[in-house]
């Protein structure tokens, strides 16, 4: 069972406490009229199968309730980052290099 | 003389008194830290099972939980536990064991015949032999082979015990008391790390109270292991667990263990779980699980009598038994010398020690020679004569050129082997490390860690008392660092002693028997032969995960912990190929076998799942309803009066709650509480329909889309005030929908002043449905003009229910005149005890689920999720009317544009009657054009709701239809087992078409 930190808590909890909603920073788009067919479908089904740093949204949802995102590694299970929605995807390279170290 | 094979002192089993137990129904003595096993052994029982396949006598292998054949069963509250190690049953007054798959009996047994038969059974049989016909498959052949293979009976009886659960934190989890453990948890703790130290045995100390032949600090083992015990317990920051097993060691350091608590006990305290589960998340992990002894593979390397050699060092010196008083020593290693000297120092005979090396050590030579040991160097054992017992091992010198030449047959009544020791990489392996291999210690060794553990001692292929021990206080010591940032300097104990010793072999052996003819086993549990192995080799299986499936080597309760690499040599060799280049399987979880009770925990019968009560669930217990399940929730079905079955109960329900009035239960519906600033236009980005228009005390019905464009809930919403509405949802979508608005609050539209809550549980509901609807629900409503012009259809009102705060909607899911009620859920109770009394004077009746289902298909209301499926929107609902059409964007707006749900052919909502009014449609059935379609004939759509309808006297239905709002008056069929059903195609509104009913 995975350890997972609330950024709005500020603990650490077991991952029960936490649902995961897929990949992150999938922007619905403002205005959904203008968006092309591909966009919509992109936005709608699109999604990455990443092996190895992967950004995921995860909700408290025992918790406090709050949507937050986290960069983890898919192959080893280690969470590189948790940050809030709404603030700005880190440098994922710069994230895997610091980890590998 | 009771217990012959008892030692006249020594060992850690307590000689004052003898505590009886029996086997097969036969009565033994042993004594009180007997496992059965060593009771038994001490009894001079060794047959004590009949192997999976062949149904050969088997004995006792080993001292330890990678047992592979006396798996027993234990009676306790009258039904048994099957497929229990011996080795690990400890022993108490009155245990009833049995042996297992024998039949008759464990001294004849007929599937013994398999044994003699074993050319039809080779590697993969069943997926040869057993091909046709197709038909005997489920009926003749699996039967028949589970009948004869297996281990033990399941339990016929509903698990008597509880299960208790303990989560836990630490700095430092070491998993093994043996002297890595030990040391490792000493150094943790002197550092002030706080420490779990566990171990599957009864006993702390593993191999340590096994040696004889070593001190620490000047002390014997046991007592230097007896002192640091103590030393642990007395510090606070320790915790010790015996008899608790790290089976599953899980990301992040997460290590389920698993605690036997009271099955050891004679007389249990009743108010303890039979096993508690630890749920641990440690820091750093020590993984001190040791190494275990490997088997030789020589031809009936499996008789009963043969043990592995430190398994009999064991039941020496940690039990007092003697395994046999003629003891043949075959080894490739050192430390199975050390087995024979304390033997030989106890008075037990040794026959020869038969060592496959050429030169073993000379110190080891001289020691035998002053013992007067007949030694048998460059020898290996060929074969083994005895039936239910070894009688003499048959003996064959290795020759230069590689042959094996006969040496003759020694008479013994025991045979220890080691083919030298196998590190236990399970729990590394399990964290997800990959093991590489060692070619000096000729093993597969933990590499890099991947989580924050450190393998110790054997489990890393570190041998040899002082080395562990050194190994062990450093690991300790960096786990503590690492986990806390802290250390102290502390003081090493000193071993003397307990050399690690040299050699060991991989693979079957050679022999010069005819190799067609002999087994030589190399994983007993499943009876897979090193022929077995060569086999799967030559027919193709050249992976070994194949050559492991395809034999089943290295699948049985140990998980090949004894087997693989003798397998994975044979396999090497099979394939031309080096061993490194094989590969080796991965060791899963559970280590050893773990039962279902401590995974189920409390999470049983009643408590397997929460059930969610509505408020008048005790008054409908009282008066007789039949509930059903809606989710979690206990909902009532219908309310049968006596003799009533329940077509007649929803008949007259029905056509009571039209007639005058009917009283329904809807506290479950989903309620959400949407406030703020901005609610409104909240609310108009998540539903399809307009609310900024909507007047405060006013309704309106939402319908809730996903942003693919299909409908996925609807219900009622209330607008209280500018800033509140009211959102009802429905019962199984509650959840759901409040998750998706707090997501795209808090994700999308972040800048809305909106709040949300889920007030589902707030409030108790009732219905009030019917003509007489009004009359009923007056005499306790205040606050409100009831009448049509002042209080419409579809509004909301905030009153008092007999001086209760209430909100009150006039609205309607059965097309009569109907009030729905919403009192604080505290009040629930009063509140329907108050109205079911009220509707008795007009004649009316309380009603249930179904009844709500028949009125409300009559009037063609959808039901989501099952007149919808997840691919319906709202044209194919026929519900276009519900969607603001010049809003700028709303939750699936842009996916109705989409060209799949604008195309033709798509499925739409209508209804169905048959043309012969009593034919009652199956919910789920097909639909088609043509009468008797052919087989392969796609469906055009299928029926979502069928009931018999009181108010038409006649069945009536709902589907899904390609095109059906263009098939009006046309006939389709409904194609069934006995025939073929036709139907016509209407509208779904089947009663009071214009809504006239709604509004007086």
């Amino acid at each position: 069972m995975l350890l997972v930190y609330c950024p709005y808590c500020g603990v650490e909890r077991p991952e029960t406490e936490f649902s995961c909603g897929g990949q992150a920073h999938i922007a619905r788009p403002v205005d959904p009229s203008a968006a092309t067919e591909e966009d919509w479908v992109n936005f709608l089904y699109m999604r990455s199968n990443t092996k190895g740093v992967y950004v995921e949204r995860w909700r408290h949802t025992h918790g406090c309730g709050r949507f937050f995102n986290a960069v983890r590694n898919t192959v080893t299970d280690d969470f590189l980052s948790f940050y809030k929605a709404g603030e700005p995807m880190p440098d994922l390279e710069e994230l895997a290099k610091e980890a590998g170290k | 003389m009771s217990q012959p094979f008892r030692t006249e002192k020594g060992g850690r089993i307590d000689r004052a008194g003898e505590i009886s137990f029996t086997f097969d129904g036969e009565q033994m003595q042993g004594h009180a830290g007997d496992t059965l096993a060593s009771a038994l052994l001490a009894n001079g029982v060794h047959l004590v099972g009949r192997s999976f396949k062949y149904h050969r006598p088997r004995g006792i292998v080993t001292a330890g939980s990678e047992e592979p054949n006396a798996l027993v069963g234990i009676y306790r509250h009258g039904d048994q536990t099957p497929n229990l190690r011996a080795t690990q049953v400890e022993l108490y007054q009155g245990l009833e064991a049995i042996s297992q798959n024998r039949f008759p009996s464990l001294g004849f047994d007929v599937g013994a015949i398999n044994d003699r038969l074993s050319m039809f059974f080779p590697a993969g049989f069943y997926y040869k032999t057993f091909m046709w016909p197709k038909s005997f498959w489920d009926r003749v052949y699996e039967p028949v082979i589970r009948a004869a293979a297996g281990l033990g009976k399941p339990p016929q009886n509903p698990d008597q015990d509880f299960y208790g659960n303990q989560f836990a934190h630490c700095d430092v989890l070491i998993a093994g008391a043996g002297p890595a453990g030990l040391a490792a948890a000493l150094a943790a703790a002197e550092s002030g790390a706080s420490v779990i130290l566990c171990d599957e045995q009864a006993e702390f100390g593993g191999s340590l109270l096994t040696e004889t032949n070593a001190t620490i600090d000047g002390k014997a083992p046991a007592d230097w292991v007896a002192e640091t015990i103590g030393k642990l317990a007395a510090t606070d920051n320790v915790r010790l667990l015996s008899r608790t097993t790290a089976f599953g060691y899980f990301a992040h350091n997460y290590v389920a263990l698993a605690e036997r608590v009271t099955e050891h006990l004679s007389q249990p305290d009743p108010k303890l779980p039979r096993e508690r589960l630890w749920q641990v998340r440690a820091k750093e992990v020590v993984i001190a699980s040791g190494a275990i002894e490997r088997p030789m593979v020589f031809p009936e390397n499996d008789r009963p009598g043969i043990l592995l050699a430190e398994a009999g060092r064991t039941y020496l010196n940690r039990y007092g038994v003697k395994v046999g008083h003629k003891v043949v020593i075959a080894t490739a290693c050192d430390t199975a010398w050390q087995v024979a000297f304390d033997l030989a120092d106890n008075g037990v005979e040794i026959a020869a020690i038969v060592d496959l090396r050429e030169s073993p050590p000379e110190s080891l030579l001289s020691i035998a020679k002053a013992r007067n040991i007949r030694v048998e160097a460059g020898c290996v054992v060929t074969g083994t004569l005895g039936r239910k017992r070894i009688k003499a091992a048959l003996l064959g010198k290795l020759m230069t050129s590689g042959q094996v030449a006969s040496g003759g047959q020694v008479d013994c009544d025991a045979l220890l082997m080691s083919g030298g020791w196998t590190p236990t990489v399970s729990l590394y392996s399990q964290s997800r490390g990959k093991v590489v291999w060692d070619g000096d210690k000729g093993a597969y060794v933990p590499g890099k860690s991947v989580q924050k553990e450190r393998s110790v001692g054997g489990a890393k292929g570190l041998y040899g008392l002082q080395a562990t021990l050194e190994d062990g206080y450093a690991a300790g010591e960096e786990a503590a660092k690492a986990a806390t940032g802290k250390s102290a300097k502390v003081t090493y104990a000193a071993a003397s002693g307990g050399e690690p010793g040299e050699g060991g072999t991989l693979g079957a052996l050679p022999h010069d028997r005819n190799a067609s003819k002999v087994k030589a086993f190399v994983d007993y549990q499943n009876d897979v032969t090193a022929k077995d192995v060569k086999l799967a080799v030559r027919e193709g299986m050249h992976s070994i995960e194949h050559i492991k499936r395809y034999t089943t080597t290295g699948m049985a309760t140990d998980q090949g912990r004894l087997s693989n690499m003798n397998a994975l040599q044979i396999a090497s060799g099979a394939l031309e190929r080096p061993m490194t280049d094989v590969g080796l399987t991965t060791f899963r979880l559970p280590y050893t076998p773990t039962t279902f009770g401590i995974f189920a925990g409390v999470a049983r019968g009643d408590f397997f799942d929460p059930v969610r009560k509505t408020p008048s669930h005790d008054w409908v217990v009282e008066h007789g309803g039949v509930f059903e399940d809606v989710g979690q929730w206990k909902r009532t079905w219908y309310f049968p009066k006596p003799g009533e079955d329940m077509h007649a109960a929803v008949a007259r329900e029905c056509k009571t709650v039209r007639d005058s009035v009917g009283l329904f239960d809807a506290s479950t519906l989903g309620k959400i509480e949407v406030v703020g600033a901005d609610a409104a236009e909240f609310l108009e980005r998540m539903y399809t329909n307009p609310w900024k228009k909507l007047a405060p005390g006013r309704c309106r019905y939402g319908l809730l889309l996903n942003d693919a464009g299909f409908i996925s809930d609807d219900g009622v919403i209330g607008r209280l005030a500018d800033d509140r509405f009211h959102v009802t949802t429905t019962t199984g979508g509650a959840p759901s929908v409040f998750a998706t608005m707090e997501d795209y609050l808090q994700t999308e539209w972040p800048d809305l002043d909106v709040w949300i809550t889920s007030t589902t549980e707030q409030y108790a509901v009732a219905a009030v449905q019917g003509p007489k609807a009004r009359e009923v629900i007056a005499p306790f409503i205040e606050g409100v003009d009831l009448s049509n012009d002042a209080f419409p259809h579809m509004s909301v009102r905030e009153a008092t229910f007999c001086g209760v705060p209430c909100r009150l909607f006039r609205i309607s899911f059965t097309g009569e005149l109907g009030f729905e009620i919403n009192v604080p859920r505290r009040h629930g109770k009063m509140m329907w005890e108050t109205l079911a009394g009220e509707i008795e004077k007009h004649d009316g009746t309380t009603y249930g689920t179904e009844t709500m289902h028949v009125l409300r298909a009559e009037k063609g209301y959808i039901i989501v999720g099952q007149d919808t499926d997840g691919t319906v929107t709202p044209q194919d609902a026929g519900m276009t009317w519900a969607i603001g059409k010049k809003k700028f964007d709303f939750v699936g707006k842009r996916g109705l544009d989409r060209p799949d749900l604008v195309a033709e052919n798509r499925k739409q909502f209508v209804g169905l009657l048959t043309k012969d009014p009593k034919v009652k449609l199956e919910e789920g059935a097909q639909i088609t054009t043509a009468e008797n379609p052919a087989t392969g004939t796609p469906a055009e759509g299928h029926v979502t709701s069928s009931y018999f309808s009181p108010a038409l006297d006649r069945t009536i239905a709902l589907a899904v239809v390609k095109n059906g709002h263009a098939l009006e008056g046309k006939t389709l069929y409904v194609p069934m087992p006995d025939g073929s059903i036709p139907v016509e195609v209407t509208g779904p509104v089947f009663y009071d078409k214009e809504g006239a009913r709604i509004n007086v």
